[in-house]
């Protein structure tokens, strides 16, 4: 069934076509000009090809005001891969509450919302208001993983919902009949079956956590985090040197997605095989 | 035989539900509480008294600049929900509609959604190449012969702000509306086909109200995007433009806290306000389970 295409489709296409072109066309100049030779600016044309720019960044003897990104790093993945754990640990709990009806469940459900769409600024300004009020030094540990647990959560909990709702109860039902307790049906039954649902919390945290910086910014305490460092340094520095590090920190987050998305389609695999066997 | 649990299952889920709740009552709730009493309070140079003070409120609510930034932060939502509305429709309804195999629509959502991954200040600074004064669309406007100097406006300006939000924001439209357009059953449309609608009457008749929760969902998105925005606003405009959030965030750099306050409660009343009215044409928990 090849039906001739609709002059809209050639329209369409033509503005997709372009849009993509617009997507892509800044990262592709940050990852040209990154290459720039050592007397090149931050426009082109390129002054020849050199990895000048990486040698600055690693060398850390530019002195351009390279600051401490190894340590900001540092700090960063530790933030992140905590928050990454906690927020599936309590994301999976109340997912596994709203399968019931509760007193509260609207209350939480709602504050979720809230979480999620007010202004990251205002949520880090209240946490870091109410630590001032009562006194206490605002942390990484506590106010820096509460405040983006903030974040997280409410996307956590939506995961949850989209996973559970698809659950299919008898599973679970035939479970019960075999005679697995309740720890049983949990580790053995739905475990297993939500856990592309669980590592989809994880790596949504671990990159959220990771890039935030609304709500964590007023929060973390001392040091940097690792976008509150690159800000840092775009006000500090106006040498390609800025595009090096634009290219690493994004290959860095496109292997972090391309490794979700790789163990999501190994599990998928897995199961169908499982399924056909 | 094995007994009934002796907990009853209400309690187990509110048990389950605690740690969440807990959070979000500390970490969000109990915070935009003291935002709202902190408001009230009178302050100087370094810290906040316990004493009434109505100055921040009279502030926010009676001076023109309060005025001004709204209707530069209004205006700025406006245009950007216009844009990636009518652009996120355009590519979700190709997606949609035109594209005829799942393994084609899912490539080219992926080839969109990879540079939503970008954080923000290397997306910020990846505009000066190309927007800049000698950045490559003014090599080619030049090159062209179609302005003998290069545009200013490009970069560090308004233009340059709107441009950075349609590059963010047109990806949440479209995921949300291709995603209420996947739910349309396919013969709905084709019964419309077959009774000789056109496409234009198929798109504004059956596909424009179907799809009411996506859009919704999606504007959320934006507009909460928009109005919370202040890196955006500031790294794009080169600190020239000023909106309502970015007046609080140069308050709060500057500790003035209940002036802050007082206009964070406007903002977060009228986000909340918005919000509210939207989850009116979209309910999230049925849009996720189906």
């Amino acid at each position: 069934m090849t039906a001739r295409r609709p002059r809209s489709f050639y329209f369409l296409a033509t503005l997709l076509g372009l849009f993509i072109v617009f997507l892509y066309a800044p990262m592709a100049c940050v990852y040209i000009l990154s290459f720039q030779g050592p007397n090149g600016g931050m426009s082109f044309p390129m002054t020849g090809w050199s990895t000048h720019w990486y040698e600055v960044l690693f060398g850390g003897t530019g002195g351009q005001g390279m600051g401490d990104i190894a340590a900001s790093f540092r700090r960063s993945i530790r933030l992140a891969l905590i928050v990454a754990v906690i927020s599936a640990i309590i994301a999976v709990s109340a997912g596994m509450a709203y399968r019931r009806k509760f007193p509260g469940s609207n209350f939480v459900f709602y504050s979720a919302i809230t979480s999620m769409v007010l202004p990251g600024i205002f949520v880090g300004f209240g946490i870091a208001l109410t630590f001032n009020l009562l006194g206490w030094r605002v942390n990484w540990f506590t106010s820096g993983i509460g405040a983006q647990l903030t974040w997280t959560l409410p996307f956590g909990l939506l995961i949850m919902f989209i996973v559970l709702g698809r659950f299919n109860p008898s599973y679970e039902e035939a479970a019960t009949d075999l005679g697995a307790n309740a720890r049983q049906r949990f580790t053995d039954v739905i475990v297993p079956i939500i856990l592309p649902g669980i590592i989809g919390i994880m790596m949504a945290s671990l990159t959220s956590s990771y890039e935030e910086t609304a709500r964590t910014q007023l929060n973390v305490g001392t040091g940097n985090t690792m976008p509150m460092e690159v800000t840092g340094l775009l006000t500090a520095s106006a040498t390609p040197v800025l595009f090096a590090i634009g290219t690493v920190t994004t290959l860095f987050s496109f292997t972090l997605v391309g490794l979700t998305i790789f163990a999501l389609s190994r599990l998928a695999k897995r199961r169908t095989m499982r399924t056909a066997a | 035989m094995r007994l009934a649990n002796p907990i009853p299952p209400r309690i187990v889920s509110m048990i389950q539900v605690a740690p969440m709740a807990l959070i979000f009552t500390t970490m969000v709730l109990l915070p935009l509480g003291l935002i709202f009493v902190v408001s009230f309070l009178d302050y100087d140079f370094a810290r906040v008294f316990p004493e009434l003070y109505l100055g921040s409120w009279e502030d926010v609510l009676t001076s023109q600049l309060t005025r001004d930034l709204y209707a530069k932060t209004f205006k700025f939502v406006a245009i950007v929900w216009a844009v990636t509305a009518l652009l996120g429709f355009c590519i979700a309804y190709f997606l949609a509609f035109h594209v005829r195999t799942m393994t084609v629509r899912l490539m080219l959502l992926a080839t969109v959604a990879i540079p939503f991954w970008t954080s923000g200040p290397i997306r910020a600074v990846s505009w000066v190449p190309l927007l800049g004064r000698e950045g490559l669309v003014n090599q080619a406007l030049m090159g062209l012969g179609i302005t003998s100097e290069p545009l200013s406006w490009l970069m560090y300006s308004e233009f340059a702000v709107l441009i950075a939000y349609v590059h963010l924001l047109t990806l949440p439209m479209i995921v949300c509306m291709v995603n209420s357009m996947g739910k349309i059953p396919p013969s709905v449309i084709q019964a419309a086909q077959d009774a000789g609608a056109s496409e234009w009457q198929i798109i504004r008749d059956i596909i424009l109200p179907l799809i009411r929760p996506g859009i919704a969902i999606g504007t959320i998105f934006v507009v909460t995007a928009v109005m919370g925005d202040a890196f955006i606003v500031k790294q794009m405009s080169g600190g020239q433009v000023n909106t309502a959030t970015m007046a609080i965030v140069t308050e709060l750099n500057a500790f003035m806290y209940p002036p802050a306050a007082a206009k964070s409660v406007v903002m977060l009343v009228i986000v909340l306000a918005l919000v509210g009215v939207l989850l009116r044409f979209a309910d999230i928990r049925k849009e996720l389970q189906r």
